[in-house]
C-alpha cells in the first residue's frame, strides 16, 4: 500500500494497518452489503433477464410516459435551483453582512426547517396550500379572490415544496463562500470610487460563483431524485423521475424497467457530479469545509 | 459602514420574506393539531386535545410509534460504534484506500434515496428480509452511519493522536488508551452523531416505504399513506410531536458540541 522508507518496524506497521482495516470493515461491510450490493443488483436486474437485454433501456429512452418524465423532472430541477438561487442569495449576503449574533440567527431560521421532516413538511404545505388550506382561506377573507386557488396537487405545489426543502443546501454552501470573501476587497473597491452596487457585481459576485455552484449542484440534483414532495403534492400530474421507478415496482411489477430509470437517474447524478468536480472540490458541494 | 440604500431596503425585505417562508410550514403545523375543526380552518376556531387524544387511543398508530422508536433506537446502538470505529480508522490511518473507503461511507448521501430503496427491496425480496425489523433496523443503520462517521471526523479533527500515544508508551492498551484518551475528548462529537443518526431513522420514509410491512410499519409509512389518501387533523399531532421531539435531540446534539469547542 503505502510504500515508505525502510522501517525498522515494518512488522508493527503492517500490524497497524491490519488493525485500522478492522476496524473500518463493519461500516464498509454495512455500506456494501446495503447500498452497493443493491445498487449493483438494479444495474443487472437492468440488463439481465432470461439472458442479455437492452429492451428496458430502449423503452426508457424511445416510449413516450418515460422521456416526457425525465424531461419533466429535469425542468423542475431547474426551476427549483434557479428559485432556490434567487432567494438563497439575498439571505446568504445577508447573513454574511450582519454582525455575527444576527447572522447565527438568520442561520439557525435557516437550519431549523431542515431538521423537520420532509413528510412533515409536506403535510403543512398542504394544509397551507389546499382550496380550504390557510392560505385560500385567508385570501377570501380578505376579499382578494372569490374562488378559492389551485395552489396544490399540481407542478406549482410541488416546486413551492420542493424548494422549501432544498432552500438550506443553497444557503449553507452560498454562506460559508462568502464568509472567505475579504472584506477589505469591497473597501478597496469603494475607496477607488466605484459605487456599492459596482463593486458587487464586479468584485463579489465573481468571488462568491463557487459558493452559486456548490449550492446549486446540490440543489439540482437532490431534486432530481425527489418522491415525497411530488408525490404527496403532484396530485399523480405530476410525474418525475422517483414516481416512475416506484410505480414500476409497485403498480406494474416492472423490475426491468424500474430498475433501467434507477440506473439513467443515478447515472445522471454521477455525471453531474463529475462534470461539477472539474470546477470545484466536491467537498464543498458535500458541504464539507 | 453602509446607509441604508434602496438596495440595503430591498435586501432586507426580501430575506424577511424568505425566512418566513422558510418558517411559516413547520409554524402552522402545532396550532391545527390543537384544533378543534375537522377540517383546517384559519382562523383556528377553538383549542382542543381531540387530535392527541385520537392518535394516542389508536392501536395501529401507537404500534407504528412502537416500531419507530425501537428502529431508531437499535439504529444508534449499532450505527454509532461502527461510524466511531471507522471514522477512527479513517482519521489514523495512511493507508491510501481509506480515502476510497471514506468516500463509500458517505455513499448514502450521495445516492438518491429513491434508488437505494428500491435496490434494498430487490434483495431483500430475494433473502427474506422484507416486512421484517432486522432488515428495517439494518437499512437504517446504513442510512445513519454517514452522520455518525462525518461528525465523529470532525470531532477528531481537533484531537491531538500524540496524546494517546503518550498513554500507550505509559503502557496501556490501545483499547484502553482509546476509552480513556481519545473517546472521552470526542465524546460531544459522538453523541451528536448518535443524535443525527437517530433523528435520521425516526424521519426515514422512502426506503420503509418499499421493506416495511405488516406489523413492523414505521409511523412515516402509516403517515405517508395516510396523506395520501385524506388529510387527517390526527397527523398534525403526531408531526408536531415529531418536530418537537428533533427539534429537541438537535439542540440537545449542538450544546454538546459547543461545549466541546
Amino acid at each position: 500500500m503505502t510504500i515508505s522508507m525502510p522501517d525498522p518496524s515494518q512488522k508493527h506497521q503492517r500490524r497497524e494497518h491490519g488493525l485500522m482495516l478492522a476496524l473500518v470493515s463493519p461500516a464498509l461491510l454495512v455500506i456494501l452489503a446495503l447500498i452497493v450490493l443493491p445498487v449493483g443488483w438494479l444495474a443487472w436486474q437492468s440488463v439481465y433477464h432470461d439472458g442479455f437485454t437492452l429492451e428496458n433501456y430502449r423503452r426508457v429512452f424511445t416510449e413516450d410516459v418515460y422521456w416526457r418524465s425525465f424531461a419533466l423532472t429535469f425542468e423542475i430541477s431547474l426551476a427549483v435551483t434557479g428559485i432556490a438561487l434567487l432567494l438563497g442569495y439575498p439571505v446568504a449576503y445577508l447573513a454574511n453582512a450582519v454582525p455575527k449574533g444576527w447572522s447565527i440567527l438568520i442561520l439557525s431560521l435557516v437550519v431549523l426547517p431542515f431538521w423537520t421532516s420532509v413528510l412533515v413538511r409536506a403535510y403543512a404545505w398542504l394544509a397551507l396550500l389546499q382550496r380550504t388550506g390557510v392560505i385560500n382561506q385567508f385570501l377570501r377573507y380578505l376579499d382578494v379572490i372569490s374562488e378559492p386557488l389551485a395552489l396544490v396537487h399540481n407542478t406549482f405545489g410541488t416546486v413551492v415544496a420542493t424548494v422549501h426543502i432544498l432552500l438550506p443546501f443553497m444557503v449553507l454552501p452560498l454562506y460559508a463562500t462568502m464568509q472567505k470573501i475579504p472584506g477589505d476587497l469591497m473597501q478597496a473597491g469603494a475607496s477607488l470610487g466605484a459605487s456599492p452596487s459596482l463593486t458587487f457585481f464586479r468584485v463579489f459576485l465573481p468571488l462568491s460563483l463557487p459558493g452559486v455552484l456548490a449550492g446549486c449542484t446540490m440543489v439540482f440534483v437532490l431534486c432530481l431524485g425527489f418522491y415525497i414532495t411530488p408525490e404527496l403534492l403532484g396530485g399523480g400530474r405530476t410525474v418525475m423521475v422517483s414516481m416512475l421507478v416506484s410505480r414500476n415496482v409497485e403498480l406494474y411489477n416492472q423490475f426491468g424497467a424500474a430498475s433501467a430509470v434507477a440506473v439513467v437517474l443515478l447515472l445522471s447524478v454521477l455525471l453531474i457530479f463529475f462534470v461539477v468536480s472539474r470546477f470545484i472540490s466536491l467537498d464543498r458541494v458535500l458541504g464539507r469545509q | 459602514m453602509m446607509r441604508t440604500s434602496p438596495a440595503r431596503m430591498a435586501l432586507y425585505v426580501i430575506s424577511a420574506l424568505v425566512l418566513v417562508y422558510l418558517i411559516l410550514p413547520v409554524l402552522i403545523i402545532a396550532p391545527i393539531s390543537f384544533s378543534s375543526a375537522r377540517f383546517l380552518s384559519f382562523p383556528p376556531p377553538s383549542f382542543s386535545l381531540r387530535w392527541y387524544q385520537q392518535y394516542f387511543s389508536n392501536a395501529a398508530w401507537m404500534q407504528a410509534t412502537r416500531v419507530t422508536l425501537t428502529v431508531a433506537l437499535l439504529t444508534v446502538v449499532i450505527a454509532t460504534p461502527l461510524g466511531v470505529a471507522a471514522a477512527y480508522a479513517i482519521s489514523q490511518s495512511k493507508l491510501r484506500i481509506m480515502r476510497i473507503i471514506h468516500m463509500a461511507l458517505l455513499l448514502p448521501l450521495v445516492v438518491p434515496i429513491i434508488i437505494t430503496a428500491v435496490g434494498i427491496f430487490f434483495v431483500y425480496a430475494k433473502i427474506g428480509l422484507v416486512a421484517t425489523m432486522s432488515g428495517l433496523v439494518l437499512a437504517n443503520v446504513m442510512l445513519g452511519l454517514p452522520y455518525v462517521v462525518i461528525s465523529v471526523l470532525a470531532g477528531l479533527q481537533s484531537f491531538d493522536p500524540s496524546q494517546e500515544m503518550v498513554a500507550r508508551s505509559l503502557g496501556m492498551n490501545r483499547l484502553r488508551s482509546f476509552f480513556a484518551v481519545t473517546l472521552p475528548q470526542i465524546k460531544s462529537s459522538v453523541i451528536a452523531g448518535g443524535i443525527f443518526a437517530f433523528i435520521s431513522a425516526m424521519d426515514e420514509t422512502i426506503v420503509a416505504l418499499f421493506i416495511s410491512g405488516g406489523q413492523y410499519q414505521p409511523l412515516t409509512k402509516r403517515m405517508f399513506t395516510a396523506l395520501r389518501d385524506e388529510i387527517d387533523p390526527t397527523i398534525a399531532a403526531i408531526s408536531t410531536l415529531m418536530t418537537a421531539a428533533s427539534f429537541m435531540l438537535v439542540l440537545l446534539a449542538s450544546t454538546r458540541q459547543k461545549r466541546s469547542g
